[in-house]
This record gives structure tokens, sequence and C-alpha cells, in this order.
């Protein structure tokens, strides 16, 4: 929580301010009870009529002008809490933004989001209100110590004694309470987890038949949770009695010493009542921040998450000296590449070499985990190799700016992502120059310009947020003309054409082949009748290549992809 | 789908809950019906709840008596000292009266306190015990409820009712229910001790009230104006975030970073804007009631002090009058936000009792029959069956799948392959004709027990949060860790799983990200494979497991296929081309039936698709 209070440090102006009006408005606030023992003790005591009648509207004014602070205050508490989340968020957006996918990998892509929205709001709140109350309590008791002390010293005693008394009660009581806190949320969330796994599993749960054993999957965690939630607030219930015994002590107190003074002429009856006053306000704001800790537990929780986020340092990053690679065009190559994923005992890819051509489709082959994607992943910078170098227009990518590399690179992943907006949107989302003719092209060559001249709205049609009324292989045949429409040097196809029937899928590879002729093509493919054409079959096998050449070449010098083959085609279409 | 998760905690996140002044209360449909049946919810806590009553009456009204005896004290003493003053002799505070007012005061207060923390306590117990058996029945609810259900409903909505609206319910019980408790008394007791007072002074003290109320009405209805464009703004960034993270593969291939955080800070702006004011705003509630308090304060004073002087009144009368108005201001306020606080409960309540009343799967059979020694013949008789009452997607459809055969079923995506599963498995009820396991109609049969007979590998992999070893037992209760490995070892897993670090031990995380979806494939045929079933059911199972995985999970398979009947959905043909039955669909509906020679010969939609496989190639 503390960490994340930098983010501050712009408002130090308004923070300032809220503490100055706060201080003031208390002060006044505090300054009522002294004008009502004058008021008691001049007025009441003399029965001077006018006087209680002016004072009472000087009361009034000092009412007033609290009022007018406490407002002031909570303007600019507003728009330093609020401004201070504005930067929070921006700044793990704009670093998230940075992260390489080992980043996303690592944290989760749905906790990120989580993190950057609603554990921010959270934090937001907290602030917010810390602005607001938090900062009050001290300063009520500092402003009612100091009248206290002006009034009467001696008698101040009391609350001075008073005060580290209930201090204790509310830290016991909290220390107890907030570890009970953060366990109720831990199990909270446990319990939503077996529920959402419950809601999603349905149908392998039902038909495993393991009904009640996920019932009794959830009982447990009901029960775990009733338990610490009944525990925390038999807890809690103590807090208050504790809190009204020290403040009606107190009082008594005071009311028990002030009368003794009084008898001894030091003070006035006016000045114990006022005194009264100053200690239930004391109290009372002390109160209020001991429930404030209630909140505290939650948003430490989601800011320290935010922290994680903040302390994952990118691990991609531009190099200082930029090489711009120009002088060649579409030029991949693979040098002894090998690339492990962090904490994987074996490389998900090892000992890669290859080079590919404008011009030339290279495709890709191989068994589950044999490293596919992350080969491809490579090229783009995705993550980084662990030795060797990948080479894209003769210049390791390392040493490029990031941007102008994958500017080179016509990206289309196995999973089609579209984002809100139009179809003419997402396409020139690879090209945001691009002409209407030009995206229409794009549209046409992916097969898709018939389908989104079928929609509504044609071009102009909205897709939804991820897709939703779009199916899997008209999203795939966008993100085709998405990199498409970017013409550029090279293209990778991650395993691009799966949600596309047969027909389709052919019809696409012989418009692309027209089309692309002269840019570097790297498919990665499942289906033999998609790579057999291919200039180059690299086929992968654990990380390694287990062979590399043309269909015919290949057929009699590789097992591997015989295997594949024949699990694919039947005699006549091998021969 | 994991976009469905999130939205619970999207609502969680901002202004739902308590104490929220100013933000527009959620409304129920039927308010008196829903609090009615949620006060059923705490009948077995009656007795509790008539103690938590008296407890509260009494602490309450000990803690309401205390301040007119406190200012008897202060009269006394001001009385002693004005006799003082006026020189009579001997004159002085008579402290014999004032330590038997303290003394019964520490009484009042310690019983006050007493009774405060047993008021409390059985609250919490009576509070928590209520929210855990209303989850109990939600989720025993949840197991009874058809498919349908839960393919027509968002995940996120029924995870927000059932974690998000209870804990809402929970915490109103927790505080609020004491609190309306205690603030009910408060009100009538301090008005009754304030007339005993001073009735005019009890009518100034009145009069702020209806000032308070207009005061809190204006200013909420111009924050929600602000709260309303806060939540809108932060649906917004919530959706942007959302769209670029899960895009970020796409959003560095294309260089997009730049634009992706303009727009963020954009909405950022905007959310800022709306935000501060909705905070603004809401936040002068508070000074301003303090105000209006600080206004009844003056008035107390200068008109009591004015009535003193009157000798119509008492000093102490003035403190204790203090004291009241303050005890009174705090009941009011607490009990127009209680208002809201009931309104977003019952609507919360409202919408957990929503599930609750959903309608449930048709009841087992009285009288189940079962199959002692399963064969896997399959008959499908005369089955007609649609999602919507007017669509029928089946017709008059008849199959006969003898032990052992291998049924196919092929078409483009979309075309609703799976529908014959949620059939068959009774995940969906038939609108007429019958479906025969061996000659036993299942609907005669207990659903846990038919279900039984099938083993199932979907198209989406569930995993759950877990190690690897428990995620395969689940096919089998009590397997033991040489079968799971055997399982493992026949669904081809074994290898990839040993290369883990912790092996068979390793824990899935929440989304099991950390497998790729091929593994995870893996996995779930071996969790089929432990689960020895009389029928298998493959749900385009290996269509992320490449080709060549497939030829080791293909033999895995065939050899657990001997003598089971199976139902394989697959894009790839060659995969089917042995099939016994070839089921073909298209937009729902089965269109062609028959072996793969038959209906090449046949020349219609499949000899189209299989054709095309290899047309321009």
């Amino acid at each position: 929580m503390m960490k994340l209070l930098r983010f501050l440090k712009p408002y130090r102006v308004p923070v300032v301010l809220v503490l100055i009006l706060t201080f003031l408005q208390t002060l006044s606030n505090l300054y009522l009870p002294t004008l009502m023992s004058d008021i008691v003790d001049v007025g009441i005591v003399q029965g001077d009529v006018p006087y209680i009648l002016k004072i009472g509207a000087f009361m009034l004014a000092i009412a007033a002008l609290s009022v007018v602070f406490s407002i002031l205050a909570s303007f600019y508490s507003a728009k330093a809490a609020l401004g201070y989340s504005r930067d929070l968020r921006s700044s793990v957006f704009n670093h998230v933004e940075n992260f390489s996918l080992h980043g996303f990998d690592k944290i989760g892509t749905s906790s990120l989001i989580t993190r950057t929205t609603n554990d921010i709001t959270q934090v937001q709140r907290v602030t917010a209100m810390m602005l607001r109350m938090m900062v009050m309590a001290p300063m009520m008791c500092i402003g009612g110590i100091i009248m206290a002390v002006s009034k009467d010293a001696k008698l101040s005693l009391v609350i001075v004694a008073a005060i580290p008394v209930l201090a204790i009660a509310i830290i016991i009581v909290q220390k107890k309470a907030i570890p009970l806190f953060k366990a109720m949320q831990k199990k909270l969330d446990k319990l939503n987890l077996i529920l959402r796994e419950g809601l999603s599993g349905v149908r392998v749960i039902r038909s495993f038949n393991r009904i009640d054993h996920e019932k009794e999957r959830f009982k447990e965690s009901n029960t775990e949770l009733t338990n610490t939630a009944i525990k925390v607030n038999k807890i809690i219930a103590a807090l208050m009695p504790i809190m009204m015994i020290v403040l009606n002590f107190s009082t008594i107190a005071i009311l028990w010493f002030g009368s003794i003074r009084i008898d001894h002429g030091h003070m006035q009856v006016g000045d114990l009542m006022a005194f009264i006053q100053y200690a239930m306000q004391i109290m009372f704001s002390l109160m209020m921040v001991s429930m404030m800790f209630v909140m505290i537990p939650r948003a430490s929780v989601s800011a320290s998450r935010i922290n994680e986020v903040l302390e994952l340092e990118p691990d991609i990053l531009d190099p200082d000296r930029v090489i711009t690679a120009n002088e060649q065009k579409g030029h991949v190559a693979f040098q002894n590449v090998t690339f492990s994923f962090q904490g994987a005992e074996k490389p998900a890819v090892s000992d890669i070499s290859f080079s590919a051509e404008p011009g030339e489709v290279t495709a890709v082959i191989g068994g589950t985990g044999s490293g596919k994607s992350t080969m491809i992943n490579l090229i783009p910078r995705f993550y980084d190799v662990d030795s060797g170098s990948v080479l894209v227009d003769g210049t390791d990518v390392r040493d490029m700016a990031q941007g102008d590399l994958r500017a080179k690179i016509g990206f289309v992943p196995q999973k089609a992502v579209l984002f809100k907006g139009t179809v003419a949107e997402n396409i020139r989302f690879g090209n945001e120059t691009a002409m209407d003719e030009e995206v229409f092209q794009a549209a046409e060559i992916a097969q898709a310009a018939e389908f989104v001249s079928n929609l509504e709205n044609g071009f102009e049609t909205v897709i939804e947020e991820g897709g939703a009324n779009l199916s899997g292989g008209q999203k795939q045949r966008l993100s085709i003309a998405r990199a498409l429409v970017r013409r550029p040097e090279i293209y990778v196809f991650d395993d691009s054409f799966s949600a596309l029937d047969f027909k389709t899928d052919a019809k696409l590879r012989a418009r692309l082949k027209q089309e692309i002729s002269d840019s570097t093509v790297i498919i990665v493919a499942q289906r033999v009748s998609t790579v057999m054409d291919a200039d180059r079959i690299i086929v992968l096998e654990e990380g390694k290549i287990a062979g590399i050449g043309m269909h015919q070449e290949l057929m009699k010098t590789c097992d591997v992809y015989k295997e594949i083959v024949s699990s694919q085609l039947s005699e006549e279409e091998i021969a | 789908m994991s976009k469905k998760h999130k939205s619970p905690d999207v609502r969680g996140g901002m202004g739902r809950g308590h104490g929220m002044m100013g933000m527009p209360p959620q409304k129920a449909k039927d308010f008196k019906g829903t609090l009615k049946r949620l006060i059923g919810y705490l009948k077995p806590f009656k007795y509790h709840l008539l103690a938590v009553l008296i407890t509260a009456i009494l602490s309450t009204v000990f803690a309401i008596l205390s301040p007119k005896i406190l200012g008897k004290a202060t009269t006394k003493i001001f009385e002693g000292m004005m006799m003082k003053m006026k020189g009579v002799p001997g004159a002085g505070i008579d402290f014999d009266y004032i330590l038997n007012i303290l003394l019964i005061l520490i009484g009042l207060y310690l019983f006050s306190a007493l009774f405060t923390y047993i008021q409390q306590y059985i609250m919490a117990g009576v509070a928590q015990k209520t929210v855990f058996a209303l989850r109990e029945e939600v989720n025993q609810k949840l197991s009874r409820m058809p498919l349908k259900f839960f393919d027509s409903q968002s995940h996120g909505d029924v995870l927000s009712r059932v974690i998000n609206d209870i804990d809402n319910i929970s915490s109103t019980f927790q505080q609020s229910l004491t609190q309306l408790f205690r603030s009910l008394v408060t009100i009538v007791g301090v008005i009754v001790m304030m007339l005993t007072i001073s009735p005019l002074m009890t009518l100034i003290v009145l009069l702020t009230l209806p000032l308070s109320f207009f005061v809190t009405v204006k200013v909420a209805k111009r924050s929600q104006k602000y709260f309303m464009g806060q939540q809108k703004s932060l649906g917004e960034l919530n959706g942007h975030v959302d769209e670029m993270y899960t895009g970020h593969r796409i959003v560095k291939a294309f260089g997009r970073e730049k634009r992706s955080i303009e727009q963020f800070n954009s909405i950022n702006d905007k959310l800022y804007d709306a935000g501060w004011k909705a905070q603004f705003v809401s936040g002068i509630i508070m000074p301003l009631m303090m105000f209006i308090g600080n206004i009844g304060y003056v008035f107390i004073c200068v008109v009591g002090g004015i009535l003193v002087t009157h000798r119509t009144i008492q000093v102490g009368d003035i403190q204790a009058f203090i004291q009241y108005a303050r005890q009174f201001s705090q009941p009011i306020t607490q009990t127009a936000n209680i208002a809201n606080i009931i309104q977003s409960t019952i609507a919360s309540a409202e919408r957990v009792f929503e599930i609750l009343d959903e309608e449930e799967q048709v009841p087992e059979a009285v009288r189940t029959k079962e199959i002692p020694s399963p064969q896997g013949n399959v008959a499908f008789e005369q089955v007609t069956f649609g999602y919507k009452e007017d669509n029928m997607l089946i017709e008059d459809m008849t199959i006969n799948v003898k032990q052992g055969q291998t049924v196919a079923i092929v078409g483009p995506t979309g075309a609703g392959k799976t529908t014959l599963i949620n059939l068959l498995m009774r995940f969906y009820e038939i609108d007429g004709g019958k479906i025969a396991i061996d000659g036993i109609d299942i609907r005669d049969m207990a659903r846990g027990r038919l279900r039984r007979l099938f083993g199932m590998v979907l198209q989406d992999t569930w995993l759950f949060n877990g190690t690897i070893k428990d995620n395969i037992a689940y096919g089998r209760e009590g397997a033991s860790d040489e079968e799971i490995i055997q399982a493992a070892k026949a669904a081809d897993a074994d290898h990839f799983i040993r290369t883990l670090p912790e092996g068979y031990e390793t824990v899935l995380n929440e989304e099991a990200s950390n497998l790729s979806q091929g593994q995870k494939q893996l996995l779930t045929i071996a969790r089929a494979i432990l689960a020895d079933p009389a029928i298998l059911i493959l749900d385009e199972a290996t269509s992320s497991v490449d080709t060549r995985t497939e030829v080791y999970i293909q033999n895995a398979m065939n050899e657990l296929m001997k003598g089971r009947t199976s139902f394989v959905i697959a894009h790839r043909l060659s995969t089917i081309r042995n099939a016994d039955v070839i089921l073909v669909m298209n937009h729902g509906s089965i269109i062609e039936k028959g072996s793969h020679e038959m209906l090449l010969e046949n020349d219609g939609f499949y000899a189209d698709l299989y054709n095309s496989q290899f047309a321009s190639a």
C-alpha cells in the first residue's frame, strides 16, 4: 500500500490543501463548544440574553465557515484521489503494454486485467477515504488536545491518558482481526474458484457423475469461509463496546475531576461542558479510523498485486544502438537457435538453423509440443533466444527496434483475435493508412469479402467484443486480411487455417500464392495438404529439426514426416 | 470465455455494497415478496433474533438514559458553584450526590457495552449461518439445473449472484440489521427523553430533520448522474483493457502499443472527470449534514441558554440536549442510508431467488432401471428435438448403433454436432421419440447411472485447479496411482507429464495456462480412459492435438474402442473414414447418414466436403 503512495507525489499541493482545510475545519468544529461554554459561563451566569444571541450568531458564522472548509477539502481530496488512481492506472497500463509475452505467461492475462481494473479501483476507493476520513482523525486529536489544554491543562490529562488506552484497544483488536480478514478474502476467492469451475465444467462433472464430490468441495469451502467470517465478526463485535466504555469512562473522569477543579475555583461549568464535548469528538474520530481499518486489508492485497505488476521489468527492450536493416528485404534466418521458457527443464526449441528467402514458402509441421509456434514466435521477437540468433534481413532481431522489426512482418495468430470496432477498422489495424480499395482487396484475397458484404452494414459492420458475432472461420479470415493489408516483407501464419473448412482453405491458399509471391511466407500447419507444395518443409520433433526439405524428398528421408503424411492421406494421394 | 468470468468483479468493484452515499440504489421488482422470503431464512434463528432485539433495546435504553443523568451532575455542579458565587456560607458542590450519579453512570455504561457486545456476538453467528445456508441452497439448486441453464446464462452473472449478492446480504444482516434495531430504538428513545426536558427545544431539533432529508435527496440526485457517468467510463475502460491484454500478441505484432495507450488515456481521462465529480458531490453530503447538525447545536445553545436564564430548564439539560441531538442525527442519517442498503439487499436477494426459482431438470424416474453389464447398443427411435420450441433441429431421427461400432459426426463449424451428445447423455430432454441404451429408455435410468456409461472428451478441456494426478483421477473415484499412470501412458501423456518439474504432482493453475492446449487434451483423454466406459464420446477432442500426436492417441483409442461403442466428432476426414456410420450435419440437422463409400456414391454434401480437401492443393 505504502509503496504506491509515490503516485501521490504530483498531488502534493492538493493533498497539503486537504490537510490544511481539514485542520481548519476540525478547529472550527472544536471552537463551537468553546463558544458554548461562553454562553454558559457568561450569558447564563449573568443572565445576559443579548450576549447569548451575539455568541449564537457568531457560532453560526463559524459553522458556516467550517462547512466551506469541509467542502473545499472534499473538492481537493476528490481531485487528488481520482488523479492519483488515474496516474496509477495509466502507468500500469503503459507498463503492461511493454511486457513481452513472457510477462503475460507469468502473471496470466485475466489476472493482469483484474489488476489493471478492479485492484486499482479498490486502491482508489481507500485512498479517497484516507484523504477524507483518516486525515481527519489525527487533526481532531491534535486540535482537540490543543483546545483542551488551552481550556484547562490539568484536566486535559484525562484525555491524554484515555487516548493511548483507546489506541491500544483498537490495535489489539485489529491485530487479531486483520489477518482474519485477509484469510476471509482468500477463502472467498477459493469459493469463487470452485463455483466457477463448477459452472464451466458442468458437463464434465455430470458426465463423470461427480456432482456429490463437487457439492462436498463447495460445502467444505463454504464452511471454512463461514467459520472465519463468524470468528472475525465476533472479534469486531468487541471493538464497539470497548470504545464506548473508554469514551464514557473518560467522560465520567472529566466530570469528576472537573467538579473538583470547579469547586476549587480553577475552572467554570461551561468549560467543563466544552471539555466533555472535546473528548467526545476526539474519541469519535478515533472510532471512525478503526472502522476504516476493515477496508485496508482488501486494498493492501490489491496494492501488492499492482506492485507485482509494476515491479516486473519488461524483459525485451530495444537496444541502445538500433540498427536499421534495410539492405535486404524478406530474409529470415535462424542460426543455431535454442530457446526455453523460464523454469522449463528442457528447451522448447533447440539448435534450429534454416533460412528463408523472398518468394519462398517455408512450412513448419510437427507434433504437439514440438515447438512449432514457439519457433515462429521468435521471429517478431516475442521472446528472446537463449543462444544462437534470429536474423531478419541480415540483422539480429535483438539489434533492431521492435517497431521496425514488426513493421516488416504480417503476423496471423493461431487464435484469431479481433477488436471492438468495424470490420474495416479491424483490417486497418494492420495498416492505418490503407485506402478503402486496399482494405477491400485484402478482404477479397483472404476470402472474407463475400461474407463481409453479406453482413448488415458490410465493411462498416461493428464487430462485438471478442468477435462474438462472427464464426471462428470468419474471424480467422479477417485476421488474415489484417496481415495482408500491411503488405509486409514477411508473412507468418501460425496454424491460421485451422478453423476454415477444406474448401475455403484451398481457395485461400491458391489466392495467397498469386498475390504474395514476392514475400517470404512462413506457415505453421497441421494439415499435410497445406504444406505439401511448400518450397521448404521443416519437420519438428521435440523442439529439434527432424527433417528439412521438399515433400518428395522428405517422403524418402524423414520417418517422422512419412508417419504424419500416412496418417492423413490415403495411398493414392501420397503417390 | 474468460470474459464472462470477469464481470462479477467488475460489478463488485465499485459502488456496490454499503456506505457509499449518493449512489443510485438498485431496485427490486417485488420488494415485499422478496423481503418476506428473505426474512423466512432468518426463521430458524428467531430466538437468537429475539435476544438480539432485547439486548439492542437494553443497550440503547441505557445509552439514552445516561446523558440526562450526566446532565443532572452538571446541574448540581453549576448550582453549587452559583451558590458559592453568591457567597452562601458553607456552600459548595455536593460531591456525595455527584459520586452517586457517577456510580450509576458507570453501571449504565458497563451494561450498555455488555449488551452491545452480546448483540453483535449473536448476530455474527446468525448472519453467517444464514448466508451459509443460502449459499448451500443455491449450490444444491445448481446441481439440479438442466444444462440449458448453464448454456444460456453467462457464468459471470451466476458467479456474481452467488458470491457478490450473497455477500451483500451477509453484510446487511451483520451490520445493518442490528443498526436498524438500534437506530429505531434510539430515535424513539431520544425523542421521549428530549420531550421530558423541553418540548420547545425538541421541536427545534426535529425541525432540522426535513432539512437534512431535503439536502441529502438533492445532492444524491446530482451525484447519481456523475456516478452513472463514472460507471460507464469504467465499463469502457475495463473493456479496453480486456481487449488489449487478450490481444496483446496482436497489438505487439502490429506495433499498435502507442495507439492502444492513447486510447486508454482518453478513456482514463473521461473516467477521471466523471469520477472526481461523483466523489466530490457525494463527499459534500457529510459536511452539509454536519452543518445542519451544527445549526441545531447553535440553536440549542442559544435557546437553551435563554431558557436557563428564565429558569425553565437547567444548565445540565443543555448539555444533555447537545448529546441527544448528536445521538439523534446519527441514526437519522443511518436510517436514510439503511433505506438504500435495504433496497440493494432486497435487489440482491431477488437475484439469488431468481436462480432458486429457475426450472429444474425433469426429476428422475420413480423406479429407475439399471443395466447390469452394459453392452453399448444405442438406439435413437424417431427422435425429435430442438433447442427452441418453434425450431426443431432433429425430426424423426432413427439410428441404430450396435455394440462396438463407431459413429462419426461430420459437418462444418457450427453445424450443431454437439447436439447429439447433449441428447445421448441427457443434458437436454428430447421433445419426441426415445433414446435407448441396451434397450432401456435413458429416461428410465438415474442420470448418474446413465452418464457413468459414457467416457467423454470434450472440445473445451475442463481441468480444475489441482494436481495433474487429481485431474486424471477425476475419471474414476478411488483410482490407484498405478491406474492413473497407466491411463496417462495409454493417452500418451505420461511422457510430457514426467518432463514437468513436479511430474504428476504439478498443480495446474487457475486457467491451466501452464499446459498447452494439446497437453490439456491429452489429460482429458487420460481421464476418459481411466473412467473405462462402455460408450466413448470424442467431441472434436483431437482438433488441437496435431495429427502426429493424434496417431498415438488413435492407437490408444483404437485399443480402448474395442468392444465399445464410440461417437466421434471431428473435422478431420481421415479419422472418420473407418467409421461404421457417418452422420453428416448442417445447420443443426442431420442431412445424410451412411458409410463413407455409400455417402461418396451419393455425391451429396459429404462427397463435396470430402473432395474439397484435396481439390486444389
